[in-house]
């Protein structure tokens, strides 16, 4: 493989800004000074390479990655799409990885004490490979939706959290895939966080009925898109070299 | 109206929230679902070099710990070499040496803590060495899209003093927020690392 190119520049108008009072955990958590912009080097050209040693098949399966008594209660689905680059080129062999709350909005987590219960039979948490056309499909349970402590009637909506990495550490992203129809969206803080709206639609995963498996599941697609790489049409002339 | 770009936006980021351990290190959220959770290998036993451990706590803006922070990190080994094809020197990286790791702190206390080799020097920019340092992504609640920033090594003052990122901070004070202090615990070098979000002395953090 020959030397990485730079990343193109992430347009930070795009991505939620770090001060989002709305979403009231952010303002003490959030930097006030500005960021300090750094070419790339090979310490964000480069990242973590996972392999099938790292994972089993079986892992993207939520239905049953966790099922002990029987298969998880409530709505069947799948989640499929691709990882791209912002060219559109695929990227192939990515670690994503995905958690959700279960049917009724509970999370299996120490820290969750949400009134919902439990489902036994659900883990909530899967995670796989891309292939070399840079797609992904898990299979899971529509989480539900569930209130949180923010303003005092606060729900979030239906949404599945996503981490992917890339090629480069530049490109790691975590992000979270919401449902077409949801009218929880456009109402919650999280989601507005987002300034433009066109970016808060790329976070919604259509309904996909040629994905559905007749009689056993529906389906909802999601693309991801990472960072896109500066290609070298000329060789790269650094001022004062 | 001239030709289109065709190129797509980026996914924007949210917020990890606070059950992000369900996702990526499910044991912390209370639960055994895989084979092997990723992360813990950063540097395996036969990889060479100085073997360290570094701590810290991330602070808020009211300087209240955040205890539901996760970090991960990303290293060269002890020669400065990646573990990845990119890098022309991948074939000789350390054995056992990956490079990343997964780091998440303690809910009471909000302690991080991780152990690896100290890496070596990388070349930056037309070749310029950079001083040994550790790339960091933290997430948690709050924080809306993944803050980076650099570890370096009070014990590389000279390295320090010429690497190109830390010379790029314009307030020479604000350098001292990405130095881990080297200390001592039973014999063995801790450095700690930590981590202010906001306010008095706030870490630099980078538009990578
Ligand atoms: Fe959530």
């Amino acid at each position: 493989m020959t030397k990485p190119a730079a990343f193109f520049q992430r347009d930070r108008t795009w991505h939620p800004p770090a001060l989002t009072p709305d979403y009231k955990t952010s303002v003490a958590r959030s930097p006030r000074l500005a960021l300090l912009s750094i070419e790339n080097s090979a310490s964000e050209l480069t990242g973590p390479v996972f392999g099938h040693g790292d994972i089993d098949p079986g892992d993207a399966d939520l239905i049953r990655n966790y099922a002990s008594t029987g298969d998880p209660v409530g709505e069947r689905i799948i989640v499929h799409g691709r990882v791209l680059d912002e060219s559109g080129r695929p990227v192939p062999k990515t670690l994503v990885e995905i958690w959700q709350a279960n049917a009724g909005g509970r999370y299996r987590h120490r820290k969750d004490t949400y009134l919902a219960p439990i489902d036994p039979n659900f883990g909530g948490c899967g995670r796989t490979l891309t292939d070399a056309a840079g797609g992904y499909a898990f299979r899971t349970i529509k989480p539900g939706a569930y209130p949180w402590r923010n303003w005092v009637n606060n729900w979030r909506p239906a949404h599945i959290h996503i981490s992917v990495f890339g090629s480069g550490f530049a490109q790691r992203l975590i992000t979270q895939m919401y449902f077409e129809g949801d009218p929880l969206i456009q109402r919650c803080p999280i989601v507005r966080s987002i300034p433009d709206p066109r970016a808060i639609e790329q976070l919604i995963a259509p309904l996909d009925m040629n994905a559905a498996v007749p009689l056993d599941c529906l389906a909802y697609k999601f693309d991801i898109v990472l960072r896109g790489t500066r290609s070298t049409l000329f060789e790269n002339r650094l001022e004062g070299n | 109206m001239p030709q289109a770009l065709h190129h797509l936006k980026e996914t924007a980021s949210q917020t990890a929230g606070p059950y992000v351990h369900i996702g990526l290190a499910p044991g912390a959220a209370g639960f055994d679902i895989y084979r092997n959770e990723l992360g813990h290998d950063i540097a395996g036993p036969d990889a060479a070099g100085e073997r360290i451990r570094i701590e810290g706590v991330v602070f808020d803006g009211t300087g209240a710990p955040v205890k539901d922070v996760l970090i991960e990190t990303w290293q060269a080994d002890a020669n400065g070499i990646h573990a990845h094809p990119g890098d022309p020197r991948s074939s000789e990286v350390a054995p056992g040496f990956r490079g990343w790791g997964r780091v998440i702190c303690d809910f009471d206390t909000g302690l991080w803590g991780f152990d690896t080799i100290k890496p070596g020097s990388v070349s930056g920019q037309a070749g310029k060495p950079m001083a040994p340092h550790i790339s960091l992504w933290i997430v948690a609640r709050g924080i809306n899209i993944g803050l980076s920033t650099r570890l370096y090594f009070s014990d590389e003052a000279a390295a320090n003093a010429s690497d190109p990122v830390l010379g790029l901070i314009e307030q020479v004070h604000r350098r001292q927020t990405l130095i881990a202090s080297r200390g001592e615990r039973d014999g063995k070098p801790l450095y700690r690392f930590d981590i202010r979000l906001q306010g008095d002395g706030e870490t630099v953090f980078l538009d990578i």
